[in-house]
Protein backbone atom coordinates (compact mmCIF):
# COMPACT_ATOMS: atom_id res chain seq x y z
CA UNK A 1 0.00 0.00 0.00
CA UNK A 2 2.05 2.99 1.19
CA UNK A 3 5.81 3.19 1.06
CA UNK A 4 6.36 2.43 4.70
CA UNK A 5 3.82 1.39 7.25
CA UNK A 6 4.81 3.22 10.38
CA UNK A 7 3.40 1.80 13.55
CA UNK A 8 1.61 4.30 15.72
CA UNK A 9 3.77 3.84 18.79
CA UNK A 10 7.01 4.00 16.83
CA UNK A 11 5.98 7.30 15.34
CA UNK A 12 5.31 8.94 18.70
CA UNK A 13 8.49 7.55 20.22
CA UNK A 14 10.37 8.96 17.24
CA UNK A 15 8.78 12.36 17.82
CA UNK A 16 9.65 12.28 21.53
CA UNK A 17 13.26 11.30 20.78
CA UNK A 18 13.51 14.07 18.20
CA UNK A 19 12.25 16.68 20.68
CA UNK A 20 14.46 15.37 23.46
CA UNK A 21 17.49 15.59 21.16
CA UNK A 22 16.56 19.13 20.18
CA UNK A 23 16.32 20.22 23.83
CA UNK A 24 19.47 18.34 24.85
CA UNK A 25 21.42 19.88 22.00
CA UNK A 26 20.53 23.39 23.21
CA UNK A 27 22.03 22.53 26.62
CA UNK A 28 25.29 21.04 25.37
CA UNK A 29 26.17 22.97 22.23
CA UNK A 30 27.39 26.42 23.21
CA UNK A 31 27.68 27.91 19.73
CA UNK A 32 24.44 29.56 18.57
CA UNK A 33 25.02 29.15 14.87
CA UNK A 34 23.87 25.50 14.44
CA UNK A 35 20.53 26.50 15.97
CA UNK A 36 20.32 29.59 13.82
CA UNK A 37 20.77 27.43 10.71
CA UNK A 38 18.76 24.51 12.06
CA UNK A 39 15.80 26.80 12.73
CA UNK A 40 15.54 27.58 9.01
CA UNK A 41 15.62 23.90 8.08
CA UNK A 42 12.92 23.05 10.64
CA UNK A 43 10.83 25.93 9.35
CA UNK A 44 11.07 24.57 5.82
CA UNK A 45 10.07 21.10 7.02
CA UNK A 46 6.87 22.61 8.39
CA UNK A 47 6.24 24.63 5.23
CA UNK A 48 6.85 21.68 2.89
CA UNK A 49 4.75 19.35 5.04
CA UNK A 50 1.93 21.87 5.22
CA UNK A 51 2.11 22.43 1.47
CA UNK A 52 1.85 18.69 0.83
CA UNK A 53 -1.37 18.38 2.84
CA UNK A 54 -3.25 20.15 0.06
CA UNK A 55 -0.79 20.01 -2.85
CA UNK A 56 0.20 16.38 -2.48
CA UNK A 57 -3.00 14.71 -1.33
CA UNK A 58 -5.51 16.73 -3.32
CA UNK A 59 -3.27 17.91 -6.14
CA UNK A 60 -4.18 21.56 -5.65
CA UNK A 61 -1.00 23.55 -6.26
CA UNK A 62 -0.64 26.41 -3.83
CA UNK A 63 1.70 29.17 -4.99
CA UNK A 64 0.81 31.27 -1.96
CA UNK A 65 2.87 29.66 0.81
CA UNK A 66 4.52 33.07 1.25
CA UNK A 67 1.12 34.68 1.84
CA UNK A 68 0.32 32.32 4.70
CA UNK A 69 3.84 32.50 6.08
CA UNK A 70 3.86 36.31 5.93
CA UNK A 71 0.45 36.49 7.56
CA UNK A 72 1.91 34.45 10.40
CA UNK A 73 4.89 36.79 10.68
CA UNK A 74 2.73 39.90 10.79
CA UNK A 75 0.06 38.45 13.06
CA UNK A 76 2.71 37.92 15.69
CA UNK A 77 4.29 41.34 15.09
CA UNK A 78 0.92 42.99 15.52
CA UNK A 79 0.11 41.07 18.70
CA UNK A 80 3.55 41.68 20.13
CA UNK A 81 3.50 45.39 19.41
CA UNK A 82 -0.13 46.03 20.35
CA UNK A 83 -0.46 43.77 23.39
CA UNK A 84 2.99 42.42 24.16
CA UNK A 85 1.56 38.95 23.66
CA UNK A 86 3.88 36.04 24.52
CA UNK A 87 5.26 33.76 21.82
CA UNK A 88 2.82 30.92 22.46
CA UNK A 89 -0.13 33.25 22.00
CA UNK A 90 1.43 34.69 18.86
CA UNK A 91 1.80 31.23 17.31
CA UNK A 92 -1.71 30.11 18.17
CA UNK A 93 -3.18 33.37 16.91
CA UNK A 94 -1.14 33.12 13.71
CA UNK A 95 -2.42 29.58 13.19
CA UNK A 96 -5.98 30.81 13.66
CA UNK A 97 -5.53 33.66 11.18
CA UNK A 98 -3.84 31.28 8.72
CA UNK A 99 -6.75 28.87 9.08
CA UNK A 100 -9.27 31.65 8.42
CA UNK A 101 -7.29 32.80 5.42
CA UNK A 102 -7.21 29.22 4.14
CA UNK A 103 -10.95 28.97 4.60
CA UNK A 104 -11.56 32.28 2.83
CA UNK A 105 -9.36 31.49 -0.14
CA UNK A 106 -10.76 27.99 -0.25
CA UNK A 107 -14.39 29.06 -0.29
CA UNK A 108 -13.66 31.56 -3.04
CA UNK A 109 -11.57 29.35 -5.30
CA UNK A 110 -11.77 25.66 -4.43
CA UNK A 111 -15.14 25.26 -6.11
CA UNK A 112 -13.22 25.61 -9.32
CA UNK A 113 -10.77 22.95 -10.27
CA UNK A 114 -7.01 23.05 -10.55
CA UNK A 115 -5.40 26.09 -12.05
CA UNK A 116 -7.83 28.70 -10.71
CA UNK A 117 -6.81 27.95 -7.17
CA UNK A 118 -3.12 28.29 -8.09
CA UNK A 119 -3.64 31.65 -9.76
CA UNK A 120 -5.71 32.91 -6.85
CA UNK A 121 -2.98 32.00 -4.37
CA UNK A 122 -0.42 34.05 -6.33
CA UNK A 123 -2.81 37.00 -6.32
CA UNK A 124 -3.40 36.51 -2.60
CA UNK A 125 0.30 36.94 -1.84
CA UNK A 126 0.46 40.20 -3.77
CA UNK A 127 -2.72 41.58 -2.23
CA UNK A 128 -1.69 40.86 1.37
CA UNK A 129 1.86 42.07 0.83
CA UNK A 130 0.54 45.34 -0.61
CA UNK A 131 -1.77 45.71 2.35
CA UNK A 132 1.02 45.16 4.89
CA UNK A 133 3.37 47.46 2.96
CA UNK A 134 0.88 50.25 3.55
CA UNK A 135 0.16 49.41 7.19
CA UNK A 136 2.22 51.89 9.22
CA UNK A 137 1.56 50.30 12.61
CA UNK A 138 3.61 47.22 11.71
CA UNK A 139 6.35 49.18 10.03
CA UNK A 140 5.10 49.57 6.46
CA UNK A 141 7.49 49.15 3.57
CA UNK A 142 10.55 50.05 5.66
CA UNK A 143 10.01 47.10 7.96
CA UNK A 144 10.09 46.91 11.72
CA UNK A 145 12.81 46.33 14.30
CA UNK A 146 11.87 44.15 17.26
CA UNK A 147 13.42 43.81 20.70
CA UNK A 148 13.35 40.19 21.91
CA UNK A 149 11.86 39.66 25.34
CA UNK A 150 14.19 38.14 27.95
CA UNK A 151 15.19 34.50 27.35
CA UNK A 152 13.18 31.94 29.27
CA UNK A 153 14.58 29.11 31.39
CA UNK A 154 16.01 26.53 30.73
CA UNK A 155 17.36 28.10 27.55
CA UNK A 156 20.49 30.24 27.58
CA UNK A 157 19.68 32.00 24.32
CA UNK A 158 16.53 33.12 22.55
CA UNK A 159 17.55 31.51 19.26
CA UNK A 160 17.93 28.13 20.98
CA UNK A 161 14.48 28.51 22.44
CA UNK A 162 13.04 29.35 19.03
CA UNK A 163 14.82 26.30 17.63
CA UNK A 164 12.98 24.07 20.10
CA UNK A 165 9.69 25.86 19.41
CA UNK A 166 10.16 25.22 15.71
CA UNK A 167 11.00 21.57 16.44
CA UNK A 168 7.69 21.34 18.28
CA UNK A 169 5.90 22.81 15.25
CA UNK A 170 7.59 20.17 13.07
CA UNK A 171 6.12 17.45 15.28
CA UNK A 172 2.67 19.05 15.10
CA UNK A 173 2.91 19.39 11.31
CA UNK A 174 3.99 15.82 10.59
CA UNK A 175 1.47 14.45 13.08
CA UNK A 176 -1.29 16.29 11.21
CA UNK A 177 0.05 15.20 7.81
CA UNK A 178 0.36 11.61 8.97
CA UNK A 179 -3.12 11.59 10.45
CA UNK A 180 -4.59 12.90 7.19
CA UNK A 181 -2.66 10.41 5.09
CA UNK A 182 -3.85 7.43 7.10
CA UNK A 183 -7.44 8.52 7.58
CA UNK A 184 -10.52 8.63 5.42
CA UNK A 185 -9.73 12.30 4.79
CA UNK A 186 -6.56 11.29 2.95
CA UNK A 187 -8.34 8.64 0.94
CA UNK A 188 -11.03 11.15 -0.04
CA UNK A 189 -8.45 13.76 -1.04
CA UNK A 190 -6.58 11.24 -3.17
CA UNK A 191 -9.82 10.17 -4.80
CA UNK A 192 -10.69 13.75 -5.73
CA UNK A 193 -7.15 14.33 -6.99
CA UNK A 194 -7.59 11.41 -9.38
CA UNK A 195 -11.10 12.35 -10.49
CA UNK A 196 -13.21 14.96 -8.82
CA UNK A 197 -16.52 14.07 -10.48
CA UNK A 198 -16.10 10.37 -9.80
CA UNK A 199 -15.15 11.12 -6.19
CA UNK A 200 -18.26 13.23 -5.68
CA UNK A 201 -20.42 10.43 -7.14
CA UNK A 202 -18.75 7.95 -4.83
CA UNK A 203 -19.93 9.93 -1.83
CA UNK A 204 -16.84 12.06 -1.22
CA UNK A 205 -17.75 15.58 -0.04
CA UNK A 206 -15.06 17.08 -2.26
CA UNK A 207 -15.48 20.75 -1.38
CA UNK A 208 -15.50 20.08 2.36
CA UNK A 209 -12.39 17.92 2.22
CA UNK A 210 -10.51 20.47 0.12
CA UNK A 211 -11.46 23.15 2.63
CA UNK A 212 -10.28 21.03 5.56
CA UNK A 213 -6.93 20.49 3.81
CA UNK A 214 -6.60 24.15 2.89
CA UNK A 215 -7.42 25.30 6.43
CA UNK A 216 -4.95 22.91 8.08
CA UNK A 217 -2.26 23.69 5.55
CA UNK A 218 -2.76 27.45 5.96
CA UNK A 219 -2.77 27.23 9.76
CA UNK A 220 0.54 25.35 9.84
CA UNK A 221 2.20 27.71 7.37
CA UNK A 222 1.16 30.75 9.39
CA UNK A 223 2.16 29.12 12.68
CA UNK A 224 5.67 28.44 11.44
CA UNK A 225 5.95 32.04 10.28
CA UNK A 226 4.95 33.44 13.67
CA UNK A 227 8.35 33.15 15.43
CA UNK A 228 10.18 34.48 12.36
CA UNK A 229 10.21 38.14 13.37
CA UNK A 230 11.68 37.31 16.77
CA UNK A 231 14.20 35.04 15.12
CA UNK A 232 15.48 37.81 12.85
CA UNK A 233 14.59 40.68 15.24
CA UNK A 234 13.36 42.40 12.12
CA UNK A 235 10.66 41.99 9.51
CA UNK A 236 9.71 43.71 6.31
CA UNK A 237 6.99 42.85 3.79
CA UNK A 238 9.26 41.93 0.90
CA UNK A 239 11.10 39.30 2.95
CA UNK A 240 8.09 38.03 4.89
CA UNK A 241 6.07 37.55 1.70
CA UNK A 242 9.06 36.47 -0.37
CA UNK A 243 8.21 34.26 -3.33
CA UNK A 244 11.13 32.09 -2.25
CA UNK A 245 8.97 30.54 0.49
CA UNK A 246 6.33 29.51 -2.03
CA UNK A 247 8.81 28.06 -4.48
CA UNK A 248 10.86 26.31 -1.78
CA UNK A 249 7.86 24.67 -0.11
CA UNK A 250 6.63 23.39 -3.44
CA UNK A 251 10.08 22.23 -4.59
CA UNK A 252 10.89 20.50 -1.30
CA UNK A 253 7.59 18.70 -1.33
CA UNK A 254 7.91 17.52 -4.92
CA UNK A 255 11.57 16.58 -4.56
CA UNK A 256 10.87 14.62 -1.40
CA UNK A 257 7.77 13.00 -2.86
CA UNK A 258 4.14 13.56 -1.95
CA UNK A 259 2.93 9.99 -1.55
CA UNK A 260 3.96 9.76 2.11
CA UNK A 261 4.28 12.30 4.91
CA UNK A 262 8.01 11.64 5.20
CA UNK A 263 8.55 12.87 1.61
CA UNK A 264 8.43 16.62 2.26
CA UNK A 265 10.49 16.11 5.43
CA UNK A 266 13.27 14.45 3.41
CA UNK A 267 12.96 17.06 0.67
CA UNK A 268 13.18 19.93 3.14
CA UNK A 269 16.18 18.40 4.91
CA UNK A 270 18.03 17.72 1.64
CA UNK A 271 17.38 21.13 0.12
CA UNK A 272 17.51 23.04 3.41
CA UNK A 273 20.88 21.61 4.45
CA UNK A 274 22.37 22.11 0.99
CA UNK A 275 21.11 25.68 0.92
CA UNK A 276 22.55 26.44 4.35
CA UNK A 277 25.91 24.98 3.32
CA UNK A 278 25.93 26.97 0.10
CA UNK A 279 25.00 30.17 1.91
CA UNK A 280 27.95 29.77 4.27
CA UNK A 281 30.52 28.55 1.76
CA UNK A 282 29.70 30.27 -1.52
CA UNK A 283 26.82 32.73 -1.71
CA UNK A 284 23.16 33.00 -0.90
CA UNK A 285 22.39 33.79 -4.52
CA UNK A 286 23.26 30.21 -5.48
CA UNK A 287 20.32 28.91 -3.44
CA UNK A 288 17.78 29.77 -6.04
CA UNK A 289 19.87 28.25 -8.81
CA UNK A 290 20.26 25.06 -6.80
CA UNK A 291 16.53 24.89 -6.18
CA UNK A 292 15.84 25.22 -9.89
CA UNK A 293 18.38 22.63 -10.95
CA UNK A 294 17.22 20.11 -8.34
CA UNK A 295 13.59 20.58 -9.33
CA UNK A 296 14.35 20.03 -13.02
CA UNK A 297 16.49 16.97 -12.23
CA UNK A 298 13.82 15.40 -10.08
CA UNK A 299 10.92 16.15 -12.39
CA UNK A 300 12.82 14.48 -15.24
CA UNK A 301 14.56 11.62 -13.45
CA UNK A 302 12.39 10.92 -10.40
CA UNK A 303 8.92 12.39 -10.78
CA UNK A 304 7.81 10.71 -7.56
CA UNK A 305 10.63 12.28 -5.58
CA UNK A 306 13.01 10.73 -3.11
CA UNK A 307 10.43 8.33 -1.70
CA UNK A 308 9.56 7.27 -5.24
CA UNK A 309 13.24 6.52 -5.82
CA UNK A 310 13.49 4.58 -2.57
CA UNK A 311 10.39 2.56 -3.42
CA UNK A 312 11.86 1.77 -6.84
CA UNK A 313 15.14 0.63 -5.29
CA UNK A 314 13.27 -1.54 -2.81
CA UNK A 315 11.08 -2.98 -5.56
CA UNK A 316 14.13 -3.68 -7.74
CA UNK A 317 15.72 -5.86 -5.08
CA UNK A 318 12.79 -8.21 -4.73
CA UNK B 1 -43.78 7.18 2.93
CA UNK B 2 -46.15 4.48 1.74
CA UNK B 3 -45.28 1.33 -0.16
CA UNK B 4 -47.09 2.71 -3.16
CA UNK B 5 -44.64 5.62 -3.49
CA UNK B 6 -42.04 4.99 -6.19
CA UNK B 7 -38.36 4.74 -5.28
CA UNK B 8 -37.55 7.53 -7.72
CA UNK B 9 -39.95 10.15 -9.01
CA UNK B 10 -38.89 12.53 -11.74
CA UNK B 11 -41.40 15.27 -12.22
CA UNK B 12 -41.35 17.93 -14.93
CA UNK B 13 -37.57 18.00 -15.15
CA UNK B 14 -36.25 20.57 -17.62
CA UNK B 15 -32.57 21.23 -18.23
CA UNK B 16 -31.21 23.88 -20.58
CA UNK B 17 -27.68 24.55 -21.70
CA UNK B 18 -27.84 28.15 -22.89
CA UNK B 19 -30.47 28.18 -25.65
CA UNK B 20 -30.43 24.40 -26.03
CA UNK B 21 -33.08 22.44 -24.17
CA UNK B 22 -31.52 19.09 -23.29
CA UNK B 23 -34.46 17.86 -21.23
CA UNK B 24 -37.97 19.14 -21.74
CA UNK B 25 -40.53 18.47 -19.02
CA UNK B 26 -39.57 14.84 -18.37
CA UNK B 27 -41.67 12.95 -15.82
CA UNK B 28 -41.38 9.30 -14.89
CA UNK B 29 -41.78 7.13 -11.80
CA UNK B 30 -39.46 4.24 -11.14
CA UNK B 31 -40.75 1.76 -8.55
CA UNK B 32 -38.46 -0.18 -6.24
CA UNK B 33 -36.85 -3.23 -7.80
CA UNK B 34 -37.48 -2.22 -11.40
CA UNK B 35 -35.06 -2.87 -14.25
CA UNK B 36 -35.44 0.29 -16.25
CA UNK B 37 -33.91 0.69 -19.69
CA UNK B 38 -33.19 4.18 -21.00
CA UNK B 39 -32.60 4.50 -24.72
CA UNK B 40 -32.48 7.21 -27.33
CA UNK B 41 -30.18 8.49 -30.04
CA UNK B 42 -26.98 10.35 -29.19
CA UNK B 43 -27.73 13.78 -27.76
CA UNK B 44 -31.28 12.85 -26.81
CA UNK B 45 -30.70 13.70 -23.14
CA UNK B 46 -30.11 10.30 -21.52
CA UNK B 47 -26.91 11.24 -19.75
CA UNK B 48 -28.30 14.68 -18.88
CA UNK B 49 -31.24 12.98 -17.21
CA UNK B 50 -29.07 10.72 -15.11
CA UNK B 51 -26.81 13.66 -14.28
CA UNK B 52 -29.91 15.37 -12.90
CA UNK B 53 -30.72 12.24 -10.89
CA UNK B 54 -27.18 11.72 -9.58
CA UNK B 55 -26.56 15.39 -8.88
CA UNK B 56 -23.85 16.28 -11.39
CA UNK B 57 -26.38 18.76 -12.85
CA UNK B 58 -29.28 20.73 -11.37
CA UNK B 59 -32.40 21.06 -13.50
CA UNK B 60 -33.90 24.49 -14.25
CA UNK B 61 -37.38 23.21 -13.46
CA UNK B 62 -38.95 20.10 -11.97
CA UNK B 63 -38.14 17.91 -9.02
CA UNK B 64 -36.34 14.65 -8.34
CA UNK B 65 -37.75 12.72 -5.39
CA UNK B 66 -35.96 9.69 -3.97
CA UNK B 67 -37.62 7.52 -1.33
CA UNK B 68 -40.14 10.29 -0.75
CA UNK B 69 -37.46 12.93 -0.20
CA UNK B 70 -36.91 15.88 -2.54
CA UNK B 71 -33.27 15.67 -3.61
CA UNK B 72 -33.35 18.16 -6.49
CA UNK B 73 -30.91 20.56 -4.83
CA UNK B 74 -28.79 18.02 -2.98
CA UNK B 75 -25.10 17.79 -3.91
CA UNK B 76 -23.91 14.58 -5.57
CA UNK B 77 -22.14 13.10 -2.60
CA UNK B 78 -25.23 13.36 -0.41
CA UNK B 79 -27.31 11.58 -3.04
CA UNK B 80 -24.74 8.78 -3.05
CA UNK B 81 -25.13 8.50 0.69
CA UNK B 82 -28.89 8.54 0.31
CA UNK B 83 -28.57 5.48 -1.93
CA UNK B 84 -28.00 6.53 -5.55
CA UNK B 85 -24.83 5.25 -7.19
CA UNK B 86 -23.72 5.42 -10.79
CA UNK B 87 -21.13 4.32 -13.28
CA UNK B 88 -19.81 6.60 -15.99
CA UNK B 89 -20.12 6.41 -19.75
CA UNK B 90 -16.35 6.79 -20.01
CA UNK B 91 -14.86 4.98 -16.99
CA UNK B 92 -13.52 7.34 -14.33
CA UNK B 93 -11.44 5.20 -12.00
CA UNK B 94 -9.18 6.60 -9.27
CA UNK B 95 -6.08 5.82 -11.30
CA UNK B 96 -3.44 6.07 -8.60
CA UNK B 97 -5.25 3.50 -6.46
CA UNK B 98 -5.67 -0.25 -6.62
CA UNK B 99 -9.05 -1.84 -7.27
CA UNK B 100 -9.52 -2.52 -3.57
CA UNK B 101 -8.66 1.08 -2.66
CA UNK B 102 -11.11 2.34 -5.27
CA UNK B 103 -13.84 0.31 -3.59
CA UNK B 104 -12.72 1.41 -0.13
CA UNK B 105 -13.36 5.04 -1.10
CA UNK B 106 -16.95 4.11 -1.81
CA UNK B 107 -17.19 2.10 1.39
CA UNK B 108 -15.71 4.89 3.53
CA UNK B 109 -17.82 7.67 2.12
CA UNK B 110 -20.92 5.93 0.82
CA UNK B 111 -22.21 4.69 4.15
CA UNK B 112 -21.02 6.78 7.06
CA UNK B 113 -20.39 5.33 10.48
CA UNK B 114 -20.89 1.65 9.86
CA UNK B 115 -17.91 1.00 12.12
CA UNK B 116 -16.12 -1.82 10.35
CA UNK B 117 -12.61 -2.78 11.37
CA UNK B 118 -9.72 -2.49 8.91
CA UNK B 119 -9.98 -6.22 8.20
CA UNK B 120 -13.76 -6.08 8.00
CA UNK B 121 -13.57 -3.28 5.47
CA UNK B 122 -11.16 -5.19 3.29
CA UNK B 123 -13.27 -8.32 3.52
CA UNK B 124 -16.36 -6.37 2.53
CA UNK B 125 -14.77 -4.89 -0.59
CA UNK B 126 -13.12 -8.20 -1.47
CA UNK B 127 -16.56 -9.76 -1.34
CA UNK B 128 -17.86 -7.16 -3.77
CA UNK B 129 -14.81 -7.53 -6.04
CA UNK B 130 -15.35 -11.27 -6.01
CA UNK B 131 -18.99 -11.00 -7.03
CA UNK B 132 -18.01 -8.70 -9.86
CA UNK B 133 -15.36 -11.14 -11.07
CA UNK B 134 -12.50 -8.87 -10.06
CA UNK B 135 -10.89 -10.84 -7.24
CA UNK B 136 -7.84 -11.69 -9.38
CA UNK B 137 -7.30 -7.98 -9.98
CA UNK B 138 -8.00 -6.79 -6.44
CA UNK B 139 -4.53 -5.38 -5.84
CA UNK B 140 -3.87 -4.24 -9.40
CA UNK B 141 -3.71 -0.51 -10.01
CA UNK B 142 -6.76 0.89 -11.76
CA UNK B 143 -4.57 2.40 -14.46
CA UNK B 144 -3.56 -1.11 -15.58
CA UNK B 145 -7.07 -2.55 -16.04
CA UNK B 146 -8.59 -3.52 -19.37
CA UNK B 147 -11.77 -1.90 -20.64
CA UNK B 148 -14.11 -4.62 -19.39
CA UNK B 149 -12.32 -4.71 -16.03
CA UNK B 150 -12.73 -0.95 -15.72
CA UNK B 151 -16.45 -1.31 -16.43
CA UNK B 152 -16.75 -3.98 -13.79
CA UNK B 153 -14.74 -1.93 -11.33
CA UNK B 154 -17.01 1.06 -11.86
CA UNK B 155 -20.02 -1.12 -11.10
CA UNK B 156 -18.22 -2.64 -8.12
CA UNK B 157 -17.33 0.81 -6.79
CA UNK B 158 -20.92 1.90 -7.21
CA UNK B 159 -22.03 -1.22 -5.33
CA UNK B 160 -19.57 -0.59 -2.50
CA UNK B 161 -21.56 2.57 -1.73
CA UNK B 162 -24.48 0.19 -0.98
CA UNK B 163 -27.02 1.84 -3.24
CA UNK B 164 -30.77 1.32 -3.50
CA UNK B 165 -30.62 2.66 -7.04
CA UNK B 166 -27.81 1.89 -9.46
CA UNK B 167 -27.46 3.88 -12.66
CA UNK B 168 -25.37 2.19 -15.30
CA UNK B 169 -24.40 4.64 -18.03
CA UNK B 170 -23.44 2.61 -21.10
CA UNK B 171 -21.44 0.13 -19.08
CA UNK B 172 -21.27 -2.11 -22.16
CA UNK B 173 -20.06 0.39 -24.73
CA UNK B 174 -16.97 -0.81 -26.57
CA UNK B 175 -17.13 -4.35 -25.20
CA UNK B 176 -17.10 -7.59 -27.16
CA UNK B 177 -20.25 -9.74 -27.33
CA UNK B 178 -19.12 -12.14 -24.62
CA UNK B 179 -18.10 -9.21 -22.40
CA UNK B 180 -21.49 -7.60 -22.93
CA UNK B 181 -23.10 -10.81 -21.69
CA UNK B 182 -20.76 -10.87 -18.69
CA UNK B 183 -21.70 -7.33 -17.64
CA UNK B 184 -25.36 -8.00 -18.35
CA UNK B 185 -25.28 -11.08 -16.11
CA UNK B 186 -23.72 -8.96 -13.38
CA UNK B 187 -26.48 -6.38 -13.61
CA UNK B 188 -29.16 -9.09 -13.57
CA UNK B 189 -27.53 -10.60 -10.50
CA UNK B 190 -27.61 -7.22 -8.73
CA UNK B 191 -31.22 -6.77 -9.72
CA UNK B 192 -31.90 -10.18 -8.22
CA UNK B 193 -30.58 -8.79 -4.94
CA UNK B 194 -33.34 -6.19 -5.00
CA UNK B 195 -31.39 -3.23 -6.33
CA UNK B 196 -33.30 -0.95 -8.64
CA UNK B 197 -31.31 -0.38 -11.82
CA UNK B 198 -31.50 2.23 -14.54
CA UNK B 199 -29.54 1.07 -17.56
CA UNK B 200 -28.60 3.40 -20.36
CA UNK B 201 -27.57 1.40 -23.37
CA UNK B 202 -27.24 1.44 -27.12
CA UNK B 203 -26.87 -2.32 -27.44
CA UNK B 204 -30.48 -3.22 -28.15
CA UNK B 205 -30.43 -6.94 -27.45
CA UNK B 206 -28.99 -6.15 -24.02
CA UNK B 207 -31.71 -3.58 -23.34
CA UNK B 208 -34.38 -6.01 -24.50
CA UNK B 209 -33.08 -8.84 -22.36
CA UNK B 210 -32.52 -6.71 -19.28
CA UNK B 211 -35.35 -4.24 -19.00
CA UNK B 212 -38.75 -4.61 -17.42
CA UNK B 213 -39.69 -1.24 -18.90
CA UNK B 214 -37.97 0.90 -21.49
CA UNK B 215 -38.12 4.64 -21.96
CA UNK B 216 -36.99 6.26 -25.18
CA UNK B 217 -35.89 9.88 -25.22
CA UNK B 218 -35.52 12.02 -28.30
CA UNK B 219 -34.47 15.67 -28.25
CA UNK B 220 -35.10 15.82 -24.52
CA UNK B 221 -38.65 14.48 -24.61
CA UNK B 222 -40.10 11.09 -23.81
CA UNK B 223 -41.26 9.51 -27.07
CA UNK B 224 -42.16 6.11 -25.70
CA UNK B 225 -42.42 4.36 -22.36
CA UNK B 226 -43.51 0.80 -21.74
CA UNK B 227 -42.65 -2.87 -22.25
CA UNK B 228 -39.45 -3.34 -24.31
CA UNK B 229 -41.13 -4.96 -27.33
CA UNK B 230 -43.83 -2.28 -27.34
CA UNK B 231 -41.27 0.51 -27.31
CA UNK B 232 -39.16 -1.09 -30.03
CA UNK B 233 -42.10 -1.44 -32.38
CA UNK B 234 -43.23 2.12 -31.72
CA UNK B 235 -42.94 4.02 -35.02
CA UNK B 236 -41.79 7.18 -33.23
CA UNK B 237 -38.89 5.27 -31.67
CA UNK B 238 -37.88 3.84 -35.03
CA UNK B 239 -38.15 7.33 -36.46
CA UNK B 240 -35.92 8.73 -33.72
CA UNK B 241 -33.25 6.13 -34.42
CA UNK B 242 -33.49 5.75 -38.17
CA UNK B 243 -34.87 9.11 -39.25
CA UNK B 244 -38.16 9.81 -41.03
CA UNK B 245 -38.76 7.52 -43.99
CA UNK B 246 -39.43 9.42 -47.18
Amino acid sequence: MSVTQTKGLGFWIGCAVFLALAVTATAFIKNEYPFFAGYVILQFIVLATAWTILGGNAGYVNFGTAAFFGVGVYTSIFLFKALGAPLGVQIIAAAAVGALLGLGVGVLTLRMQGIFFSIATIALTIIIETFVTNWKFVGGAAGIQLQRPPTMQPFDSYVKMLFVVQALLVVVAIAVARFIQNSWIGRGLKALRDDELAAESTGVPTLKLKLVACVLSGALMAATGAPNAMYLQFADPSSAFNLNYSVSALAMSLIGGTAHWIGPVLGAILLGVTQQLLTVTISSELNVLLLGIMLVLFVVAAPKGIIGLLARLKGGKQ
Amino acid sequence: MTDAAPLLRIKGVTKRFGGFTALDDVSVDIPKGERFGLIGPNGSGKTTLINCISGALRPEAGTVTFQGRDITQLPSYQRTRAGIARSFQIPRPFRSMTVVENLLVALDFGVIGHGLSEIGRRETVMGIADRMGLSAKADAFAATLSQVELRKMELARAMAARPQLLISDEAMAGLSNSEVDEVLDLLLKLSGDGITIIMIEHIMHAVMRFSGRVMCLDAGRIVALGAPSEVMSNPRVQEAYLGVSA
